[in-house]
């Protein structure tokens, strides 16, 4: 146990991100729009967290703010037990080859008039001294571990197809040998058939660079296989953190049974056989969140003082925390 | 040039949910949108085939006769509300327009149809928003405008191409959920065209799987999942991941990319990423043909004895 809480690589401690909304020309605020209001959770040494969530909850504002590309509002991130929210901008730079991030478009997250080549290495010219010699052996060494040919180093993004493209993605977040990667929806915007493809690649890096994922992702099957554990968010919070295997086969939370149960599965037999718990409504605006649960307007099981109290983000089981108030 | 569609065939019958499965860009939209002549001709070019909707070729009307049954007795929903639906006018207006121009009906009448048509398709407050602009509606609420606009004239067959693609997990399933009612409640045939396996599988009487423009093989719903025969059917069911049960070590991929639709297809289109691939598959392109009990499948393969059939 005592090496368990020492290998803690990322810890988030009441996290909160808030956007201003202005109006008029001077820019007067009317209004904010709460996209992380406090989250906390902390990944362990190469483990694998699932990050799931309809779109719109805050997932990829929550990426952003660990990696600091945004400033948070307040809140508290320590990577390898230092705080970096508030450390000078140099301090930070010099941590930012540790972290990564694998974006969910690679037709966008890739600059067009660059070539593979100086796609992969430009962070290799901002963060390291290296020889041209040296440069051009660790591009190619990269392109090899992603499953391309180190031939390609001089073609452009878009003579690849889109799987390449994410591998393309995934080489330059590998560049500067990081030990934390956020892989924000890696393989939405893939076809059926590469997902597994690209999937199967992240676990091999996982397993060959010893490295921790934070796995951002609305497909829950998907999220089931690659995940060790998973945090559920909606408007802002996490309401439910479990080990992957829990989380699936006994969901606490009124909205992850929900969102569970909305999952088509791919067999007619079970299929129709299932039962489903159909949410009414749509998810609230970030801008004005109901007041107490945040899922308390589509809750199926929500009591009066739901809509009054914020639950609490309480420990049910070891390892495991839920914010309900009727668990 | 592109061969989006290779002479490809299927029928639909009354009352029936037909899903079309296939990756992007194995020519499923294409063949649905050709039915009715929506793509652009030209550049676009249906060069031969037929399409019979109760006894007429549908290729061969004139566009005044084809375009009574585009909207009237088919209905279409398309993938993303948000480009379909037009921003510069009320939901009331699109929603009027087509039973107007198809039914007859007066201005009046429309209205109140709309109000009914807005309430089946579950969105609260109808009289209400009648006058609101697509733009003040959630993705899922447009989606269901979309539907009920599809559903106005009391189509026979309702085309729906990607309709929840774009929504969210919760949303899509208020979607089906709707769309399941209404088809028992009026009856109508529909095309579900998607990627997503899990959801025919909850929907579909029958099912096509398309695959670099052909159709490769088509079977009712519980025969499709519980015994493909087609290679690529069998490889893509293995690539999902589980939602419940035993959680696999390792997701089973299907290797190389789809194939490009530049060049006059000449062999099997999945041979080149097919693992059970013969001699025969490089230079002879298998035509759809029936094994048992409405099973249809385009392979030279023999899933029983693996040898060519």
């Amino acid at each position: 146990m005592i090496e368990e809480t020492n290998n803690i690589l990322l810890k988030v401690d009441g996290l909160v991100k808030h956007f201003p909304i202005t109006r008029g020309i001077f820019r007067r605020q009317v209004g904010t729009v709460k996209a992380v209001d406090g989250i906390s959770f902390e990944i362990k040494g190469r483990e694998n967290l699932g990050l799931v969530g309809e779109s719109g909850c805050g997932k990829s504002t929550a990426a952003r703010v660990i990696l600091q590309l945004l400033k948070a509002t307040s809140g508290k991130v320590y990577f390898k037990e230092q705080e970096i929210t508030s450390i000078s901008s140099e301090d930070l730079r010099k941590r930012r080859p540790q972290m990564q991030m694998i974006f969910q478009d690679p037709q966008d997250s890739l600059n067009p008039r660059m070539t593979v080549g100086s796609i992969i290495s430009e962070p290799m010219f901002e963060h390291q001294r290296l020889k041209v010699k040296q440069r051009r052996e660790r591009v190619e060494q990269l392109l090899n571990s992603v499953g391309l040919d180190p031939y390609v180093t001089n073609r452009y993004p878009h003579e690849f197809s889109g799987g390449q493209r994410q591998r393309i993605g995934i080489a330059r977040a590998l560049a500067l040998s990081p030990d934390f990667i956020i892989c924000d929806e890696p393989i939405a915007a893939l076809d059926v058939s590469i997902q597994a493809q690209v999937i199967n690649l992240l676990e091999d890096l996982q397993e060959e660079y010893g490295l921790t994922y934070l796995f951002i992702s609305h497909d829950l099957s998907m999220i089931r296989h690659i995940s060790d554990r998973v945090a559920v968010m909606y408007l802002g919070r996490i309401v439910e953190l479990a080990s992957s295997q829990e989380l699936y086969s006994n969901p606490l939370h009124p909205y992850t049974k929900a969102l569970l149960s909305a999952v088509p599965v791919h067999d007619p037999v079970l299929e129709k056989k299932r039962k489903r718990t159909i949410l009414v409504g749509d998810v609230p605006s970030p801008a004005s969140p109901p007041s107490g649960c945040h899922f308390s307007t589509r809750c199926p099981i929500a009591e009066a003082r739901c809509f009054k109290v914020s639950p609490e983000w309480r420990q049910v089981s070891p390892d495991r925390r839920v914010a309900c108030h009727l668990v | 040039m592109v061969h989006a569609v290779n002479g490809i065939s299927f029928e639909l019958k009354k009352g029936e949910l037909l899903g079309v499965v296939g990756e992007s860009g194995a020519g499923k939209s294409v063949t649905m949108m050709s039915l009715l002549k929506l793509l652009p001709i030209p550049p676009a070019e249906i060069v031969s085939g037929k399409a019979t909707f109760e006894g007429h070729d549908l290729l061969k009307l004139d566009l005044e006769k084809l375009r009574k049954i585009r909207g009237g007795k088919i209905g279409f929903i398309f993938q993303d509300p948000m480009t379909s639906l037009n921003p510069v006018l009320t939901i009331g207006y699109q929603l009027t327009e087509p039973m107007r121009e198809h039914l007859g009906l007066s201005r009046k009448n429309a209205r109140i149809r709309a109000i009914e048509l807005l309430d089946l398709v579950g969105i609260p407050m109808a009289k209400s928003c009648m006058n609101d602009f697509p733009h003040q509606f959630s993705g899922g609420m447009r989606q269901r405008v979309m539907i009920a606009i599809a559903l106005a004239c009391d189509p026979q067959i309702l085309i729906a191409d990607e309709p929840t693609t774009a929504l969210d997990v919760t949303i899509q399933a208020q979607i089906l959920e709707i769309v399941k009612r209404l088809r028992e409640e009026l009856g109508m045939a529909i095309i579900w065209i998607t990627h997503d396996l899990g959801v025919v599988a909850g929907m579909a009487d029958r099912v096509a799987v398309m695959y670099g423009g052909y159709i490769v093989e088509e079977a009712p719903v519980n025969e499709l999942y519980a015994k493909p025969k087609h290679p690529y059917t069998q490889d893509l069911l293995k690539t999902l991941p589980n939602l419940e049960g035993k959680r696999a070590e390792r997701l089973e991929s299907i290797k190389g990319q789809p194939p490009s639709l530049y060049q006059v297809p000449r062999s099997c289109p999945f041979a080149p990423r097919c693992n059970r691939v013969l001699e025969r598959c490089k230079h002879e392109n298998p035509v759809l043909t029936s094994r048992n009990n409405n099973h249809k499948v385009a392979c030279w393969w023999n899933p029983d004895s693996g040898l060519d059939t």
